[in-house]
């Protein structure tokens, strides 16, 4: 498949800090893209700049075969955007909110009136569209967002943390549309999160970012398969670390949260081992690991601690003074 | 063409909130008027100038100081859109930068001459009434509207070009009324400028607004209060008007994110 996004060199400095540090990414057409890692990482700036809000300060990106810096305009029309923060004005109607978009996408009335009809549709506020925002709820504001961005068919859309906030049925049906989205309309979808269960369920392949470059870039599921072993989680008064490091099936040892994790090949079948050798435990957790292992293990930081203060959307406000 | 259904798009959207927002509409209706007859009608009891009442002589300076407050005051809104992500979302559109200010622009403008006609309405209702001694003809009326529209489209710009470097709605309230006062008090809104001289006739001659009001009141009343002919406090305002809208179109080119 050709490579509708093309990332060559990206980079952004500022003053004496590199934030995005010769960033080289192809990400095909129709494919679900995870952009995850710590505050500060570099995904944020990333994002603006792909989306033409932000020069690079070297290096450049194609999308759909346009240039983020010689053709901002054509990569503009090119790409939706759902901004993390709400971003529809909530004194419109959700009507007005997407007509409004038609207009500065230049979109003929008919266009418009049909692409209108279509997208609402799709994410159900069809019978609301004529209540002013205000009175939406946390999800159906999502959703019209969502539908916003869709509008002027782009042929990549950005979502930055696209579900943050919602409540667990409004997720599931976030999810179903965005899966639904890349399928039938072959829409490359390049997201941002905070939750890992997200980005297990939703992306083909996922790039964790750590101080402005990829550390590492897979699909989820061979991101967990890299650790080569399972999760087993200790707790006890007195561990011997050397020794446990010393056992050939252990493939790791990091603390987590004041206890021990290691990586084990084959746990179940070594367990009764590990446990003689450290006797006396107060919990054992043994259990397959998921994409937060994944993340703690390639940022060195836990995934909720780290990234609970990221936020691309409104720290870019003053991003480029504080930086 | 897609740019004009851009700037109509902004435009729109601008009105729409304006008579949603009830308050807004009606505080800038009950602030002049409070002006208009708690100051003009109290001042007027012992001042007059030339053959006219001081409420008659305050009027075109109630006009523009609906225009002041009104437009410099509609930047906030763009510090607000920035503070939301809707400012994103109008600046990844595919549409010039330029063509966003100019959307901004007229939505502010429309705002601000509505809260204006509306005080004209009165004025023409109370000149009837014998109260004002004011000359309203189609005419006069239309180039009030004319010196309104230009003078409010430069205040707009104003207002546009500090809200889109402020991070802070109480930071922009902050810088705007060290401006708006200067702007209103010396720009002859509410005494003669014929008769000033010394320093305080230098900072009324550089204020653009001087000549809004000065232009207005010799086209509504006349007489020997005002100080230029029309023609030139047209010019003198469409400069400035003109200055700031280029300085705005490059403040919001520059605008950072």
């Amino acid at each position: 498949m050709a490579a509708i996004i093309d990332i060559k060199d990206l980079t952004k400095t500022y003053e004496d800090r590199t934030v995005v540090d010769h960033l080289n990414l192809q990400i095909a057409e129709g494919e679900i893209f995870g952009l995850l890692g710590p505050n500060g990482a570099g995904k944020t700036t990333t994002l603006l700049m792909l989306t033409t809000l932000k020069p690079p300060t070297s290096g450049t990106a194609l999308i759909n075969g346009f240039d983020i810096k010689k053709q901002p305009d054509k990569v503009r029309k090119s790409i939706g955007i759902v901004f993390q923060e709400p971003s529809t004005d909530e004194i419109l109607t959700g009507y007005e909110n997407l007509k409004l978009h038609g207009w500065l996408y230049d979109m003929p009335d008919d266009l418009l009136k049909e692409r209108l009809t279509d997208v609402l549709a799709l994410v159900n506020l069809t019978d609301r569209k004529d209540d002013r925002v205000k009175k939406y709820s946390g999800g159906m504001r999502r959703r019209l967002e969502l539908a916003r961005g869709l509008m002027h068919h782009p042929k990549v859309l950005f979502l930055d943390e696209p579900t943050l906030g919602l409540d667990p049925q409004s997720r599931e049906s976030l999810w179903q549309y965005i899966e639904k989205l890349a399928q039938e309309k072959n829409m490359t979808i390049i997201l941002t999160t905070h939750y890992m269960d997200e980005a297990d369920r939703l992306c083909d392949r996922l790039a964790i970012m750590d101080n402005g470059k990829i550390v590492i870039l897979d699909t989820p599921k061979q991101l967990k398969a890299n650790l080569g072993g399972d999760i087993v989680r200790l707790k006890a008064q007195h561990l011997d670390q050397e020794l446990l490091k010393s056992l050939p099936y252990v493939k790791k040892i990091s603390p987590c949260d004041g206890e021990l994790c290691l990586t084990v090949e084959n746990a179940s079948s070594h367990l009764q081992e590990i446990l003689s050798i450290v006797g006396k435990v107060d919990s054992v957790e043994v259990r397959i690991p998921t994409l937060d292992d994944v993340f703690l293990h390639y940022t060195g930081k836990a995934f909720k601690e780290s990234d609970s203060q990221e936020n691309w959307a409104s720290g870019t406000m003053t991003a480029e003074a504080n930086e | 063409m897609s740019e004009l259904k851009g700037i109509y798009a902004l435009w729109y959207r601008e009105f729409k909130v304006f008579q949603r927002e009830r308050s807004r509409v009606i505080s800038s209706i009950i602030n002049p008027l409070l002006w208009f007859f708690i100051i003009g009608g109290g001042l007027g009891t012992f001042v007059s100038f030339g053959a006219v009442g001081f409420q008659t002589f305050i009027f075109p300076g109630i006009l523009i100081q609906i225009a002041l407050f009104s437009a410099i005051f509609f930047g906030v809104y763009i510090v607000w859109d920035k503070k939301i992500d809707f400012m994103k979302e109008v600046l990844v559109a595919p549409m010039r930068r330029t063509s966003i200010f100019v959307g901004k622009i007229l939505g502010g403008s429309t705002d601000t001459i509505i809260q204006t006609i509306f005080l004209i309405v009165i004025g023409v209702g109370l000149s009837f009434a014998g109260i004002l001694q004011i000359h309203f003809t189609v005419l006069s009326i239309l180039v009030t509207v004319a010196f309104l529209f230009v003078t409010t489209v430069g205040l707009c710009a104003i207002g546009l070009i500090i809200g889109s470097q402020m991070e802070s709605p109480e930071g922009f309230q902050l810088i705007i009324s060290f401006l708006i006062f200067p702007l209103f008090f010396l720009s002859g809104a509410l005494f003669p400028i014929t008769d000033q001289s010394g320093w305080l006739s230098a900072f009324i001659l550089v204020n653009p607004v001087t000549y809004a009001v000065d232009g207005m009141r010799g086209v509504l009343i006349g007489g020997p209060t005002v100080r230029f002919s029309p023609w030139l406090d047209f010019l003198v305002i469409t400069i400035f008007s003109a200055i700031m809208v280029a300085i705005g179109t490059y403040a919001f080119k520059k605008m950072k994110l």
